[in-house]
């Protein structure tokens, strides 16, 4: 393969005065692409914003929106950003939904390897999260991040799970894990929620991950109201259809785009 | 010794299906000292009888701890052993570091068999010339399994490997129905007892110099009794009325 026909200034590259070149005595300095080097990854380019997640009494709630933002241009409306990995482990991503989707191919044939084993156990949630950890970290020692956070929830025998890993691999557990946006919006509504009741239900969960994701909404200009709830807890795993946001409504001027069938 | 045309080469069958080699192989487990591996719901136990060259020499280590849940008790090539010890610790610290979890002992045991059949069927290769006794405790509970040079593996709930075990065989079946709600103590007993009847009436019997116990279980880390400390189990198997002699 040939990059030579790309030649072009590049901003930063291109010597608007000259003095360079004097001093060099080399009349021009061209810009050619290496041939083949490495890219890595230096920015995330489409993203899914907060995903937020807490522990009930019986398990762990987990809440995303389903936007993908390319830049700041709503891209893609109606993306899931969380996994079910096996039968007891779900993953949610903010950050880079093309890494997540490689991660999510990687644990897929993990899950997939432990299933065949067909000894009688299988994988926790915890093992998953720390396993996703350790690809996290090799990744960016190798300076090519999988640019994500990560929520993992999951319940097993009787043991609820909520853990997070970051893009350079911190990996912690906790009872109340947010992301993104999600951190300085959301946290300090969940602690509050979970302060004043300790011993919450599913149905209490659901609706605080509900609330808080309005809040996102109303504040985060890269999230949706368009969401997804997901539960770990003694019914097995599932996570919800998409759900619409009950909002304010504004009533300022008719909407060009009236719902998500439209766009 | 009976030899044929198909003895030397590992990766061809005789006529009659068989392979020689891997036959001779297994044959050296049964050369080794014995081993008696038993369990209850909370606890494994191995136990083992140690050899020792002469007088003057030490006696050669039986069994091995691989990791806090997993240990191994050893009947064969000692020098094999240690090659697939250190090829079990090893798995069990990967999976350790990979998913901050102690590895279930099945899918170690799994591993090391695979290990075995690969040296069953390639070219240039001499299959292991041991049998492990592999003892662990996971979230699946105690676990005793028992490989072979042939690649296979079983799980059990007692068993016995090495010089004349079929004594030691002979006494577990006698007695396996009590060993599931047995405790620690009466476990170790049950295998002095059962090593005891591999060892010809005319040696000096059990001591503490040639016995070898270890044990693991719930909240209890893989641990080796040996010298001392085993001489308490040994003083307790002396009080006891003698049992009935197995000949074999």
């Amino acid at each position: 393969m040939s990059f030579e026909h790309i030649n072009f200034p590049v901003f930063g590259q291109v010597d608007y005065f000259g003095k360079q070149s004097q001093q060099q005595l080399q009349p021009q300095q061209q810009y050619t692409p290496s041939h083949g080097g490495k890219k890595n990854t230096l920015d995330p380019i489409v993203t899914g914003t907060s995903i937020i997640a807490i522990k009930y009494d019986k398990g762990v709630v987990m809440g995303s929106d389903m936007l993908l933002s390319y830049g700041s241009l709503a891209r893609f409306n109606s993306i899931q950003r969380m996994t079910k990995f096996g039968g007891n482990t779900i993953i949610g991503a903010s950050g880079e939904y093309s890494d997540f989707q490689s991660i999510t191919t990687t644990l897929n044939e993990l899950v997939t390897d432990d299933h065949c084993m067909d000894d009688g156990s299988r994988l926790s949630p915890e093992e998953i999260w720390n396993y996703l950890a350790r690809i996290l970290y090799n990744q960016r020692n190798k300076g090519n991040p999988l640019w994500n956070t990560c929520v993992v929830i999951g319940y097993q025998g009787g043991k609820s799970f909520l853990g997070k890993v970051d893009l350079v691999g911190t990996c912690f557990k906790e009872d109340i894990v947010t992301c993104g946006y999600g951190s300085h919006i959301a946290l300090p509504l969940l602690r509050k929620a979970r302060d004043d009741n300790p011993n919450m239900n599913l149905e209490q969960a659901k609706k605080l991950i509900e609330d808080c994701l309005r809040v996102l909404f109303y504040r985060d200009a890269r999230s949706s109201k368009k969401i997804q709830i997901a539960v770990a807890g003694e019914q097995g795993i599932d996570i919800s259809g998409p759900i619409e946001l009950e909002t304010y409504n504004w009533n300022s001027g008719e909407a060009a785009v009236k719902n998500f069938s439209q766009v | 010794m009976y030899r044929n045309q198909y003895d030397s080469d590992i990766t061809t069958f005789s006529p009659s299906g068989r392979i020689h080699q891997v036959e001779y192989a297994m044959e050296a487990v049964k050369q080794g000292g014995a081993a008696v591996a038993l369990k209850s719901k909370q606890y494994a136990v191995l136990v083992s009888l140690k050899r020792s060259s002469s007088e003057l020499g030490s006696y050669q280590k039986k069994i091995f701890v691989v990791d806090d849940h997993v240990g191994i008790a050893i009947s064969g090539l000692t020098a094999d052993a240690r090659m697939l010890c250190n090829y079990m610790r090893n798995e069990c610290a990967n999976y350790n570091y990979v998913y901050e979890n102690q590895m279930r002992v099945e899918r170690l045991v799994t591993k090391v068999a695979d290990k075995h059949q690969v040296h069953t069927q390639r070219y240039g290769r001499r299959p292991y010339g041991v049998g492990l006794l592999v003892a662990g405790f996971d979230q699946l509970g105690a676990h005793i399994y028992q490989t072979c040079p042939s690649g296979n593996f079983y799980d059990y709930k007692s068993i016995s490997i090495g010089s004349r075990s079929q004594s030691a065989k002979t006494y577990l079946e006698k007695h396996f129905e009590s060993f599931e709600e047995s405790s620690l103590e009466q476990l170790i007993i049950h295998g002095l007892r059962a090593l005891r009847e591999t060892i010809p009436n005319t040696d000096d019997g059990l001591n503490s110099k040639n016995v070898s116990i270890g044990i693991v279980g719930e909240n209890q880390k893989f641990k080796i009794i040996e010298d001392e400390a085993a001489q308490q189990y040994l003083n307790l198997l002396e009080n006891e009325e003698p049992v009935e002699m197995q000949t074999n």
